[in-house]
């Protein structure tokens, strides 16, 4: 097999039986990349392709010679950190955030191609990418989830060994779902926020997208931990991961909450997820019905609360220190941010924006900001309450498989509906991690989510490793 | 009934520093009307007693030692601008 098709953890060993080097997998991959991305589309600035086969730094770390594939909202010293938007056109950020740091120290190659997304992380299926849509690697008219959906369809798509990713509402998950890969966002606070340019600051997680869950174990350790410069990260001994990978679930009890499975949910989605639920019954896992009443209400909230950040985080882009400069001539300084404003930002953003400003408002503050932070307390309660009996929950992670590019554009509400099962998790802060577990009639990949208590990253994988190694998704791979 | 009529999405676009298109306005008048009529069903829920959640983690002011450290240096803090001058940042006139 060619290296870019092997995972990380297999690359390490072929490494270090001498079956290959770090020169040949850099130069398979780009060869890769050249070859498939002009239709998959999961890069943006692919003249900087040039730059994929880098050789590895002087590291004898696990990750040594290893490529990841970095989403366009991650801070990458020198190398240009858009977030896939005008308004930040150009930029090159003059510092590595936390997780490069770490991963360079690990030994990895960060690609110096960054991977597509929505526009500052504002979407669910990479449409609102000032570089136009990435494509999923299943179905080329479909789209591959969102906002992480570059990471998603490169990891897909075997353009990517490993790849990094941001998730404040699912934006990891819910990619890894219609890309058919393994996703996680940690539990916040897990993983350094410092360099991730933000979106909204309470809810947002960097995570990995792999190809299956060793790899995400594997990237999971080298990203976590306290960082000095992120006041919210969480001083908590990391675990070593990768020993959590058990192949065994017995006697574990796992919650299916049944407002999960209600309107809205696809009949072939919900059909392969009861066969997920049967194969971990089988395998000796207790899967039982639980209620998580306020779930109807994370939408609604989050889109609120997630806005409201997103207006404050956002002020920062006045064409003063970084980005884009309106060409207008203006006679004064308003003028010049209203303007810059005006034409950098998309539609997505410009929406979100104004959004989040109206609910901090004066005389609407009470009404929709405090009222949503009071119901994101009723919803971190529910968790709170299952998890004090069960060790995970069980869920979809999208209530549909990749739907059809355009199918979603028009309409903002159905686009943020789409997220309805990924939301609660950011609202809580708890982990979640998407798997494959099938495959639709059209042969689109659907994702099971699991999800733990707080710092209950070892259960996912527990759970997600067992289900992972008795069945073959994980293998399958899109015809390109 | 309107939530939100186009002169509010007017001013608070301008409290956002956004110059919006008569056709944006009109487009994202509709669009938000919609979103808040949606996001309205949260008025069904008895809040009473509850306190709000603004962050997760029981964490607050993480403090550090106030020592003095480099800082990046101009050329780098400056390289990013649309416009500069010397050791400054240039930006249209600010005092009448």
């Amino acid at each position: 097999m060619p290296e870019f098709q092997l995972t990380a953890h297999e690359l390490i060993e072929q490494v270090n039986n001498k079956n290959t080097t770090v020169q040949k997998i850099a130069e398979s991959l780009k060869k890769r990349i050249l070859e498939t991305d002009p239709k998959v589309k999961a890069y943006v600035r692919l003249e900087h392709a040039q730059s994929a086969s880098k050789p590895a730094g002087e590291s004898s770390g696990i990750l040594k010679g290893i490529p990841v594939s970095i989403k366009d909202n991650i801070c990458t010293d020198g190398i240009n950190t858009e977030c896939c938007s005008k308004i930040l056109s150009g930029f090159k950020p003059p510092y590595d955030a936390t997780v490069i740091k770490k991963l360079k120290d690990a030994g990895a190659t960060i690609l110096e191609l960054k991977t597509n997304m929505d526009e500052f992380a504002f979407g669910s299926s990479t449409e609102n990418s000032c570089f136009g849509p990435t494509r999923n690697p299943w179905n080329l008219e479909c789209v591959p989830g969102g906002s992480s959906g570059g990471s998603a369809a490169a990891v897909g798509a075997d353009e990517a060994i490993l790849a990094i990713g941001s998730d404040t509402g699912g934006s990891i998950r819910q990619p890894a779902s219609f890309c058919g890969v393994v996703g996680m966002k940690p539990t916040y606070g897990r993983v350094s926020r410092y360099g991730l340019i933000a979106f909204a600051s309470s809810l947002d997680q960097i995570g990995p997208l792999t190809k299956d869950t060793r790899d995400a174990a594997i990237l999971m350790n080298v990203i976590s931990g306290h960082d000095p410069m992120d006041s919210t990260s969480v001083d908590a001994p990391v675990p070593d991961y990768t020993k959590a990978l058990t192949k065994d679930v017995k006697g574990l009890k796992i919650g299916v909450p049944k407002e999960y499975f209600v309107e809205g949910l696809d009949p072939q989605v919900k059909t392969i997820i009861e066969e997920a639920i049967n194969k971990l019954k089988s395998l000796g896992a207790e899967c039982k019905p639980v209620q998580l009443p306020h779930t109807k209400y994370a939408v609604p909230v989050y889109y609120i609360i997630a806005t409201a950040e997103a207006s404050s985080n956002l002020a920062r882009f006045d064409a003063v220190q970084y980005g884009y400069r309106t060409a207008e001539r203006v006679k004064n300084l308003i003028e010049m941010y209203c303007k810059t404003r005006g034409e950098g930002f998309g539609d997505e953003a410009k929406r979100r924006i104004i959004l989040g400003t109206f609910a901090l408002s004066h005389g609407y503050y009470d009404a929709y900001y405090l009222r949503a932070l009071k119901v994101r307390t009723m919803i971190k309660q529910d968790f709170d309450q299952v998890f004090k009996e069960f060790d995970c929950i069980l869920t979809p992670t999208s209530p549909t498989a990749a739907f059809k590019i355009g199918e979603k554009t028009n309409d903002p509400l159905k686009m943020y509906l789409s997220d309805i099962y990924t939301i609660s998790v950011n609202l809580a802060g708890i982990p979640a991690i998407s798997l494959p577990c099938g495959f639709t009639k059209n042969s689109l990949p659907v994702g099971l989510q699991l999800l733990a208590k707080p710092f209950g990253e070892e259960m996912l994988f527990r759970v997600a490793h067992t289900y992972e190694q008795n069945t073959e998704w994980h293998k399958i791979k899109p015809k390109l | 009934m309107s939530i939100i009529s186009k002169e509010t999405v007017q001013y608070v676009a301008h409290l956002s520093r956004i110059e919006l298109k008569e056709k944006e306005l009109e487009v994202l008048s509709v669009q938000l009307e919609a979103i808040l009529d949606f996001i309205d069903q949260l008025k069904e829920i008895d809040i009473a007693n509850i306190p709000p959640t603004s962050h997760i983690l029981p964490v607050n002011n993480v403090l550090r030692e106030d020592s003095p450290k480099p800082s990046l240096p101009t050329e780098k803090v400056l390289a990013n601008s649309p416009e500069k001058e010397g050791n400054s940042f240039v930006v249209p006139k600010v005092i009448e």
